[in-house]
């Protein structure tokens, strides 16, 4: 079975490329990583401050209330209400979508069906208005004005696919 | 967001006064606190092992190669933009570091290309720019697949192929989408 060594070929394979163009394997390796705890270290306070927020919101038994107003529109959609305040943070805040999906993924199962559509639809979309506010800045153009609506048509999009797609492989 | 996480303490507090659960309530934002720090660590060990092996691939040249690759499907995107060698090679680099999931590299070369479209007077050109970035198309969706990891999935990578396909039809539809709102140009 070669399946379960998927990882450390992956590894391997990357390290000969690397020293095939004569890079040190090593040192790119802890630089990786130092990018690797970089990551984290900066989306750890968005962490700290929503995983108490959204264990608040739940211990006092809102998601349930908000969830029976909200049924009636996201079973039309075919979307799971859980993934809501996700699909509301995502566009706004990387590191809050992140700490959303996360606490999404632990409570109901990585391999939920619930888990993997949040997973899949933090995986299949950015910060698009951070996107935005980039590179129009760097461009000097003052309005994003046209990219906007686009950018949150392809989110939407996104979103909707995503429930549907996994409901399809998983449901 | 500050307006937001006020708003959740509030209505969470007042929430449980009524509905007599305030033991499960205030215990749960230390609690909260506790999780998140706990499943830093878990993920930092995933995130640092997929960032050493991004890394090997850039300095590998995976990313250059990937990028030179991409270039006949980027001079169909931007006719106006690909006319400019300079322009093209950082559209090239900003869509490859892209799909290799080197957020790192992406950004510096997405800021020139947009400063590029610019200088050529393609406005029409940034708006594709911004959704071929808001749409995340990736190879490996290494960050999800980490949180997956973290959490003891069973198999966290089995997500890939519908994380490619739900890319595909955003991009698809942001594509669109900027297509319209330019009046049909492209």
């Amino acid at each position: 079975m070669i399946a379960p060594l998927a990882v450390p070929l992956l590894v391997l394979g990357a390290m000969l490329l690397a020293a095939l163009r004569g890079a040190d394997v090593y040192e790119a390796m802890t630089e990786g990583a130092k990018k690797g705890l970089q990551l984290t270290w900066s989306i750890l306070p968005s962490l700290l401050v929503i995983f108490p927020a959204l264990r608040l919101l739940r211990a006092a038994g809102l998601p349930e209330l908000l969830g029976q107003v909200l049924r009636p529109l996201f079973t039309l959609l075919g979307v799971p209400e859980e993934t809501g305040i996700l699909m509301l943070l995502r566009p706004l805040s990387g590191s809050g979508a992140l700490a959303a999906a996360t606490e999404l993924m632990q409570r109901h199962g990585p391999d939920s069906l619930i888990g993997r559509t949040a997973a899949v639809m933090l995986g299949s979309s950015e910060t698009s208005f951070y996107v935005i506010a980039v590179y129009f800045s760097a461009a000097g153009v003052k309005h994003g004005g046209r990219a906007l609506p686009a950018a949150l048509f392809a989110d939407l999009v996104c979103f909707l696919s995503a429930a549907w797609i996994c409901r399809l492989l998983w449901g | 967001m500050s307006f937001a996480l006020i708003s959740i303490f509030f209505v969470s507090v007042f929430a449980a006064f009524f509905q007599d659960s305030t033991a499960e309530t205030g215990a749960a934002v230390l609690e909260g606190t506790r999780d998140a720090l706990r499943f830093a660590i878990d993920l930092a060990s995933a995130l640092c092992l997929w960032s050493a092996v991004g890394e090997l691939l850039e300095r590998g040249g995976a990313a250059a190669t990937l990028s030179r690759l991409l270039r006949p499907f980027l001079r169909r995107l931007f006719p106006m933009g690909a006319q400019d060698a300079e322009v093209l090679a950082a559209l090239s680099e900003n869509l490859g570091a892209n799909m290799l999931g080197l957020g790192n590299a992406a950004t510096p070369a997405g800021v020139r290309a947009a400063r590029g479209l610019r200088r050529l007077g393609a406005r029409w050109e940034l708006n594709t720019l911004v959704v071929l970035n808001t749409a995340s198309v990736q190879l490996l969706p290494t960050t999800v697949a980490s949180i997956r990891a973290s959490l003891g999935s069973a198999a966290p990578f089995d997500i890939t192929p519908a994380v490619w396909i739900v890319s595909a039809l955003a991009l698809a539809a942001g594509l669109s989408a900027v297509r319209v709102l330019n009046g049909g140009r492209s």
